[in-house]
C-alpha cells in the first residue's frame, strides 16, 4: 500500500485567514494553517479558544463567514457535499441517541455513510471488540457510563475510514488507561492512511500524539510546529529560581548571553536558556551571590509542552483565571 | 445514497415503538376520540335529524359515520403536524449534527421523517376504521369486497399524502426553531383554524362566505371529502344534506392535496438546505 508511505508534501486541509463571529464577538479571528495527508495535526487550546468552532466550519455544519477552506481539496462552501464525503466526525459532546442500542448506534452510522452491510456488520464487531463494548451490544446508550458513552462515540468516529478524521476533545471524560488505548487506536487509524485533525487541551494528548501542533488562543493562532520545535523555541532549558530579591535578579540575568528569556512567575521567575543548563547554573548562582541575592529555590528542566502552553497563552494549566477572560457576546 | 431514507424511516420505526407510552397513546387517542366524542355528539345529533325526510335514492346516515371520517382526518393532522418534533429533539440532543455532517442527502432526512409518520398515519386509520365498524359507524356499509378493498386503499392514499405534506410542513417549521414550546405553539395556532374551517365535524354551506370559501381550499376538507367519498360511498346524506360526490371530484381534492405536498416539500427542502446545526 503506497498510500502509507506518507507523502508529507500533499495538503489535505488548507485554512487562510478563517474569521467567524458570534454576534460582534470573534471567536476565531483570522486563523490560517494546513495539514498534510497522512498527518495527525492538534489544536491545543484552552476553553473558548475557537477550536470547535473552527472544526464546525470545516465539517460544514457552520457556514463559513470569512476566509478560505478546503477539505480532501473541496471548498466547505462551495463543494459542502464532497467534503462530507470524506470525512468522520467526534464531537466534543456526547451525541448519542439515549435509546439506541450501542449496535444500533454503530450500524445507523455505518448506514448513513452508505457502507455496504457486509463491510458494516464486520466493523461493527471489530470495533466492538476494540473499545471492549461487545457484552453491552443490546445495551441503551443512556444505561452506559460516561466513558463507555464516549468509547462508543469514537468507535463511532472509526466506523468510516474517512480521508480526514476530526476528533473534537476525543478522550475528554477517559481514564488514564482507556485514553492510551484510545491513542493507540487513533495511531492505528493514522497509519491505515487517515488524516486526523485533533483538538484537546491536555497536553501530553497533544505532544505524544501529534505530528505537529498549533496552539489556539482567543481565536488566534500563537504558534506552530512540531512540539519539539515548539518546545525548542522556550530554549534548550528552563531554570526557576525564587530569590529575596526577584526583581533585582531578573535584572542582572536577563543580561547573561545564554539567557534567551526571562519569565517572571508568582514567586520566583523563570530562565528560558539556549544552553546547556548545567552549564548555566553555576554561572547564575555566581552572579547572585556576587550581588548579595539570595536564593531560596532552583530547580532546572526541559521545557514540556505545560511550558510551551503557558508561555504561549499565558493561562496557568486547567485556566487558571488570567485576567483575559474572553468576552461572550451579551445575555445568554 | 438513493436509499437513505430508509435509514432514517429505521431508526424513528424504532423509536416509536421504544417509547411505550407515546406507542399506546397515539394508537389509543384517535380510538378515545371516538368512542366519547362521537357516541356522544351522534346520540344528539341523530335525534335532532331523526324526522328530516330524506330524498328518493340517496341513503342516510348517521352523525358517527359522517364524523368517523372527520376523526381519521382529525388524527392525521394532529400527529403529522407534531410528526416534526422528532427532528427538533435530534438538534437539541445533538443528534442532528451527525446526520448533517454524514454525506447523506438531507432530502432524505425529510423523506424519511415523513415517510415514519405516514406509516404511524396509516395504522392510526386502520385504528379508527376498525374500531369504529365495532361502535357501530356505517363505513363500508354495502361494500362488495373488492369496493372495500378499494375503498381502505383509497383512504390511505388520501391519508398518506395529506400526512406528507403537514410532516414537511412540521419538519420545516421544526428545523428553523430552538425549542419544543415554539413547535408546540405554532402547530395550535395552525390546527385551529386548520381543523375548525374544515368539513370534519359539520357541512361547510352553513359558514360565512370567507370561512367557506377558506374552506374549500383547506387541505383538510380536500382530505375528508376523499375520506368520506371512500369509506361511505359517492352518494349520501348526513345532518340533512346530500352529498354527492363525482370521481373528479375526488381526483380533483387528490390533485389538491399533491399540489400542496409538493409546495411543502419545497418549504421544508429550503430550510434543511440552509439548516445550521452546532
Ligand atoms: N453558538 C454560539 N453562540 C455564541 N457564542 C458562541 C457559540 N458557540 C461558541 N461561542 C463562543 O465562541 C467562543 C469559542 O467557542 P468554541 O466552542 O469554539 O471554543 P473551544 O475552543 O472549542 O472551547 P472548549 O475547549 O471549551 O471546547 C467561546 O467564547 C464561546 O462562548
Ligand atoms: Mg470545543
Amino acid at each position: 500500500m503506497p498510500e502509507t508511505q506518507h507523502n508529507h508534501r500533499e495538503i489535505i486541509i488548507n485554512v487562510e485567514n478563517l474569521e467567524h463571529s458570534y454576534g460582534n464577538f470573534k471567536a476565531v479571528d483570522g486563523i490560517s494553517f494546513s495539514v498534510k495527508k497522512g498527518e495527525i495535526f492538534s489544536f491545543l487550546g484552552p476553553n473558548g479558544a475557537g477550536k470547535s468552532t473552527a472544526i464546525n466550519i470545516l465539517i460544514t455544519l457552520l457556514a463559513k463567514q470569512k476566509g478560505d477552506a478546503t477539505v480532501a481539496g473541496y471548498d466547505v462552501t462551495k463543494d459542502p457535499q464532497k467534503v462530507r464525503e470524506s470525512i468522520g466526525i467526534v464531537f466534543q459532546d456526547i451525541t448519542l441517541d439515549r435509546d439506541m442500542t450501542v449496535w444500533e448506534i454503530l450500524e445507523f452510522h455505518g448506514r448513513l455513510y452508505n457502507m455496504p452491510p457486509e463491510q458494516r456488520r464486520k466493523r461493527i464487531e471489530e470495533l466492538l471488540d476494540l473499545v471492549e463494548l461487545g457484552a453491552k451490544r443490546n445495551e441503551r446508550t443512556k444505561n452506559l457510563s460516561g466513558g463507555m458513552k464516549r468509547r462508543l462515540e469514537i468507535a463511532r468516529g472509526l466506523m468510516t475510514r474517512p480521508k480526514v478524521l476530526f476528533l473534537d476533545e476525543p478522550t475528554i471524560g477517559l481514564d488514564p488507561q482507556t485514553r492510551m488505548r484510545m491513542w493507540d487506536y487513533i495511531k492505528g487509524v493514522n497509519n491505515e492512511g487517515t488524516t486526523i485533525f485533533l483538538t484537546t487541551h491536555y497536553m501530553d494528548e497533544a505532544d505524544q500524539l501529534s505530528d505537529r501542533i498549533s496552539i489556539i488562543d482567543q481565536g488566534k493562532i500563537v504558534i506552530s510546529g512540531t512540539s519539539w520545535e515548539l518546545k525548542n523555541t522556550l530554549g534548550r532549558d528552563l531554570i526557576y529560581l525564587e530569590t529575596n530579591d526577584n526583581n533585582a535578579a531578573i535584572r542582572l540575568l536577563q543580561d547573561l548571553p545564554s539567557v534567551r528569556d526571562v519569565k517572571p512567575k508568582r514567586k520566583g521567575f523563570v530562565l528560558m536558556v539556549n544552553e546547556d543548563g548545567t552549564k548555566v547554573l553555576p554561572v547564575v548562582i555566581d552572579v547572585l551571590r556576587n550581588a548579595g541575592i539570595e536564593t531560596l529555590t532552583i530547580n532546572l528542566k526541559k521545557p514540556s509542552m505545560d511550558d510551551v502552553f503557558v508561555f504561549y497563552t499565558g493561562k496557568e494549566l486547567r485556566d487558571e483565571p488570567s485576567g483575559k477572560i474572553p468576552m461572550r457576546p451579551g445575555g445568554r | 445514497m438513493t436509499l437513505g431514507f430508509t435509514t432514517i424511516y429505521w431508526r424513528d420505526m424504532i423509536r416509536f415503538v421504544r417509547f411505550k407510552t407515546l406507542l399506546v397513546s397515539s394508537l389509543l387517542q384517535p380510538a378515545l376520540w371516538l368512542a366519547f366524542f362521537g357516541i356522544a355528539m351522534s346520540s344528539s345529533f341523530d335525534t335532532l335529524m331523526a324526522g328530516m325526510p330524506v330524498p328518493p335514492g340517496a341513503h342516510s346516515v348517521g352523525y358517527l359515520t359522517f364524523m368517523g371520517a372527520g376523526i381519521i382526518a382529525m388524527t392525521t393532522l394532529f400527529t403529522s403536524l407534531f410528526g416534526g418534533i422528532v427532528i427538533l429533539f435530534d438538534k437539541n440532543w445533538g443528534l442532528m449534527r451527525e446526520i448533517l455532517a454524514s454525506p447523506m442527502n438531507r432530502n432524505h432526512i425529510i423523506f424519511g421523517i415523513g415517510l415514519s409518520g405516514v406509516t404511524k398515519s396509516f395504522i392510526q386509520a386502520v385504528i379508527i376504521m376498525v374500531f369504529g365498524i365495532l361502535i357501530g359507524a356505517a363505513f363500508f356499509a354495502g361494500f362488495s369486497p373488492v369496493e372495500i378493498i378499494v375503498g381502505v386503499a383509497g383512504v390511505l392514499a388520501f391519508v398518506g399524502m395529506f400526512a406528507l405534506g403537514f410532516l414537511f410542513l412540521s419538519a420545516a417549521i421544526a428545523i428553523s426553531m430552538e425549542s419544543p414550546e415554539g413547535l408546540q405553539g405554532v402547530t395550535t395556532l395552525l390546527t385551529m383554524p386548520i381543523f375548525f374551517a374544515s368539513n370534519a365535524l359539520y357541512p361547510i354551506d352553513a359558514f360565512p362566505e370567507i370561512l367557506k370559501i377558506l374552506s374549500v381550499y383547506n387541505p383538510m376538507t380536500l382530505l375528508i371529502t376523499g375520506i368520506r367519498y371512500f369509506v361511505i360511498g359517492p352518494d349520501f346524506i348526513a345532518l340533512g344534506k346530500h352529498y354527492q360526490y363525482t370521481q373528479s371530484d375526488i381526483l380533483t381534492s387528490y390533485l389538491g392535496l399533491m399540489l400542496f405536498t409538493a409546495f411543502m416539500f419545497g418549504l421544508a427542502w429550503w430550510r434543511f438546505k440552509k439548516a445550521v446545526v452546532t
